[in-house]
């Protein structure tokens, strides 16, 4: 644990060193541009490799052997199965019983599926998790009981990441719903079909080794290859992969709670009177109740008035695909499936494009798509009086949820966050956040059931609305009016022990999570 | 009386509520247990509204449980009350100050197009009900609370009353059927209640004694505000009655038919179409008409059929009511969208409107439009037009300058 912190350009407090890695504090959008060659993979030689493509070992122990799993491993994997996954327990399961210890765990996300690899972070057998650490995974973090500083990364974040080498993986396991012996894989058929696999693609490419676990072996070749068997070391046929019920998890329903149903409504109605909303313009709308209202709302509006859009970006989801099936949107750029009419429909449908973190996110890219979005839709656990927001940690400083592509996403053209006011009895706009995970410049928009506030950087925004109906007020009227129902909460209290680290897209480091006193 | 008691709600689901578990001791002092989901946030400040309310009660020994799933404090000090004065004897009012932008009167023909039921001990239902815009919002004693919980629910009305924003919508309550409502009368009278529903009505001796109580309390409290009444006919009694009822005082502002309880009166089953209850509805409707009040219709219950509802909507202007109630947020709209006026009524009232305006401002005392003149009556009409209009969203409240700078 390092000793030294440094205030970054936002004033928050980070550490200049993160196991045993020096760090660089977040210096701003846009600023931090490291130079040289990306980190590059080791080289490899086919003629290591069987010639006739059959690379399948008999069990992921071997694989896990053969792949040189040692002391502090760096193991990817990833969250393609969501709710469902059966691989990530089941390595931690084979290296705890071979008895390797302090093991660095990359997940691109993490589910209550994997509560029970606490047990060995508990034993040593894990020593950090990189990635995301969620519910009871983050509450355990946020307690101060993880050996090492956990590190948070958005989606765009982990390929920026792989690619400058700020994590060398030693193995990648990707699960793969139908796979071929020559390691091809595709996650958009067989029995647990979950649409894509992108968030394992860069792992893939720049892993020191691969292994591809499948519960559906087709002979070569398996089409479409979204992962390519050229990148993969060993092949594993296993009895089941994930459970597919529960690979559609989260809220795939649009809500019912009319509070909900007015947020969703509003923020509808202010794209619709910004123009945001116009013929051949972009959307990104995640998971989640609220945000499948909008899109619902908005494919009313392109209906009504015989417009529509030319791509959203996904999280695709039956209401999605509908719009795409009924005309109102000519692509979908899926990053993920939300659900299984999503997995149908990137089978079925030339406008349904799977797509990753590098073409969406990446911020050593040359551009990403992120940025060309005209409107994207986001939550927040907290937004602060500039616009900053959090995402990872709740009021009372535990930390319960990952970044996902939230930070890539800020780049859109226009932010939204719809937010209720108050939850329960917090209210949700402060002083300060509790944790920065997006500066405010990136953040145009909070929409709450009882106004809503335009970053006063958007004047373009604000004359728009200058004869709106709509209820726009400052943030400041919106804190105050919080505040004087909900009363002003106490501040949460920390140890100065840093428990996690949230990376911003380059790399640096903009804020720190603390232990809960 | 009871050595302690359980008052609140709790459990999986129940949010923006509490429980609290209450027992009177001899000695050892006050022993208080929070359980909070918001405790690391907001424990303090429950800890001090907790003692503040026992040591206004002058309870010094007590075993106090709070089990809160993040109640707002006006919630809170309800329940904490109400588990006291189940156990004592005692008058006395523990409430937190009135919010100032609750102290508003409504006018006799205020518009009442929406009328959002909410439940009397349901807090959580309560708080964002305002944001939806309803015309009316309904704390209800009557039958959306059990039995065993109308007491309880008779203090978080009245705190509601008190500290819920209700966002400009007109403040009602519906007490429980005289006489038992009578009793409910001194917990809304003094609290700036705008209007009162009185359920199963079937004589103007109800409205009366109704009436009685309001005027006791009113010099008790020092209250001058209009407090209006909207009685509701339930029954083939009511129906045959609602004129003597219309006719029984003057703060009767508006009559309401509850349809539910008046087809079961009758023997049959209401409809979506509602022939069963199209003599009762007309009854009505011609009985408020006579007396110059408003006519109010029933609630549309199946809340996931807009269609229905819209189409029971203006059924129901067609037969001449001027609102109905609600029992969902969602259903506001669509009632606001089918009881607003017309495209070509707003364009007329816009019309009219300049003209006044223009006459104002030209110093003409006479108003007119082209060659007609146009009475007062008739400015005052079109102006409501035009702000229910806007109310209901069909026309921008910014139009005059927007028009003028086309």
């Amino acid at each position: 644990m390092s000793d030294k912190f440094i205030k970054n350009v936002l004033g928050r407090l980070v550490p200049t060193e993160v196991n045993g890695k020096s760090q660089i504090p977040y210096q701003g959008v846009g600023k931090y541009k490291p130079t040289g060659r990306k980190y590059a993979p080791l080289i490899a030689s086919c003629a290591d490799y069987p010639a006739d493509g059959n690379k399948i070992v008999p069990t992921l122990k071997d694989a896990l052997i053969k792949s040189g799993l040692r002391d502090g491993s760096v193991i990817s994997t990833h969250h393609h199965f969501r709710n469902g996954d059966l691989i990530a327990v089941q390595i931690f399961d084979i290296a705890h019983e071979l008895g390797f210890k302090d093991l660095v765990w990359v997940p691109s996300a993490s589910f209550e599926c994997q509560n029970s690899l606490i047990k060995y972070l508990e034993d040593g057998t894990i020593h950090h998790i990189e990635g995301s650490m969620n519910g009871s995974l983050g509450r355990f973090t946020s307690e101060g009981k993880m050996k090492g500083m956990g590190i948070l990364r958005s989606h765009g974040g982990r390929y920026q990441a792989i690619q400058d080498g700020d994590v060398i993986i030693d193995i990648a396991v990707i699960a793969a719903p139908t796979a071929d012996p020559f390691g091809n894989a595709t996650g958009d058929r067989g029995p647990a079909a979950c649409g894509l696999l992108g968030f394992a693609l860069a792992d893939s490419q720049y892993a020191n080794k691969v292994i591809v676990a499948t519960d559906n072996i087709v002979p070569f070749p398996c089409v479409p290859w979204q992962i390519h068997g050229n990148y993969v070391d060993y092949v594993v046929v296993v009895d089941q992969v994930g459970i597919p019920e529960k690979i559609v998890s989260g809220t795939t329903e649009i809500t019912k709670s009319p509070d909900r149903l007015l947020l969703a409504e509003m923020t509808a109605q202010f794209c619709d009177e910004t123009g945001i909303i116009h013929d051949g313009f972009s959307f990104q709308a995640g998971a989640g109740g609220t945000a499948l209202s909008i899109g619902v709302y908005f494919a009313d509006i392109l209906r009504e008035r015989g417009m529509k859009a030319r791509f959203a970006r996904g999280g695709s989801n039956k209401y999605l695909v509908n719009m795409l099936e009924e005309g109102l949107v000519d692509y979908i750029l899926d990053g993920q499936t939300f659900d299984l009419e999503g997995v149908r429909s990137m089978r079925e449908n030339e406008g349904h494009l799977n797509t990753s973190p590098f073409t969406s996110y990446n911020y050593h890219g040359k551009g990403n798509f992120a940025s060309q979005v005209d409107v994207v839709i986001l939550g927040a656990t907290e937004v602060d009086l500039n616009f900053n927001a959090n995402v990872v940690t709740h009021s009372d400083g535990v930390l319960l949820h990952g970044i996902g592509g939230w930070q890539n996403c800020l780049f859109s053209k226009c932010t939204i966050l719809p937010i209720p006011l108050f939850r329960d009895r917090i209210p949700v706009i402060r002083d300060e956040v509790t944790t920065i995970c997006g500066p405010g410049e990136l953040i145009d928009v909070i929409v709450t059931e009882r106004g809503i506030a335009i970053n006063p950087l958007r004047t373009d925004l604000i004359e728009k609305l200058k004869y709106s109906n709509l209820p726009i007020k400052t943030i400041q009227q919106l804190k105050d009016e919080g505040e004087a129902i909900c009363g002003i909460p106490e501040k949460p209290k920390f140890t100065d022990k840093a428990v996690a680290v949230v990376k911003w897209v380059d790399g640096t480091i903009i804020d720190t999570i603390w232990e809960i006193a | 009386m009871d050595t302690t008691v359980s008052i609140g709600n709790k459990g999986k689901g129940v949010r923006s509520d509490c429980s609290i578990t209450l027992g009177l001791t001899g000695s050892s002092g006050i022993i208080l247990q929070i359980e909070s989901k918001v405790k690391s946030l907001f424990g303090k400040q429950i800890e001090q509204l907790a003692r503040q309310v026992l040591a206004f009660y002058n309870i010094e020994n007590a075993n106090l449980l709070i089990e809160d799933s993040g109640a707002l404090p006006f919630v809170m000090a309800a329940r904490i009350e109400a588990a006291i004065r189940r156990l004592m004897a005692t008058d006395k009012e523990f409430l937190l100050p009135m919010l100032p932008q609750n102290n508003y009167q409504t006018a006799r023909d205020k518009n009442r197009f929406s009328r959002l039921y909410l439940p009397g001990n349901t807090p959580p239902l309560m708080i964002n009900a305002g944001i939806h815009q309803p015309d009316g919002i309904i704390l209800d004693l009557e039958d959306a609370v059990a039995p065993d919980k109308k007491y309880e629910a008779s203090f978080v009305v009245r705190n509601a009353l008190r500290n819920l924003d209700f966002y400009g919508a007109e403040r009602m309550v519906r007490i429980n059927q005289v006489p038992r409502g009578l009793e409910d009368l001194d917990f809304i009278v003094p609290h700036n209640v705008n209007l009162i529903l009185i359920p199963k009505c079937e004589n103007a001796s109800q409205i009366d004694q109704v009436n009685e109580r309001i005027e006791v309390l009113k010099t008790k409290h020092g209250i001058s505000g209009n407090i209006w009444l909207m009685p509701i006919i339930e029954s083939a009694l009511g129906v045959i009655k609602s004129y003597e009822i219309a006719t029984a005082a003057a703060n009767v502002v508006a009559m309401a038919i509850g349809l539910e309880d008046y087809t079961a009166d009758l023997g049959t089953k209401r409809t979506n179409e509602g022939n069963e209850s199209f003599f009762a509805r007309s009854q009505v409707v011609n009985a408020c008409r006579a007396v110059g009040i408003q006519p109010i219709d029933s609630v549309f219950s199946d809340v996931g059929d807009m269609e229905g509802l819209k189409n029971n909507v203006l059924r129901s202007k067609s037969l001449g009511f001027d609102g109905m109630g609600c029992i969902h947020p969602r259903q506001i709209k669509v009632i606001h969208d089918n009881f607003a006026p017309e495209t070509d009524e707003i364009e007329k009232a816009k019309k009219i409107v300049n003209a006044f305006i223009d006459a104002n401002e030209r110093g003409l005392g006479v108003v007119s439009l082209g060659t007609k003149m146009i009475d007062p009556p008739v400015v005052k009409r079109a102006q409501r037009t035009i702000d229910v209009a806007i109310k209901t969203g069909k026309l921008n409240q910014n139009w005059r300058e927007i028009e003028n700078v086309r």
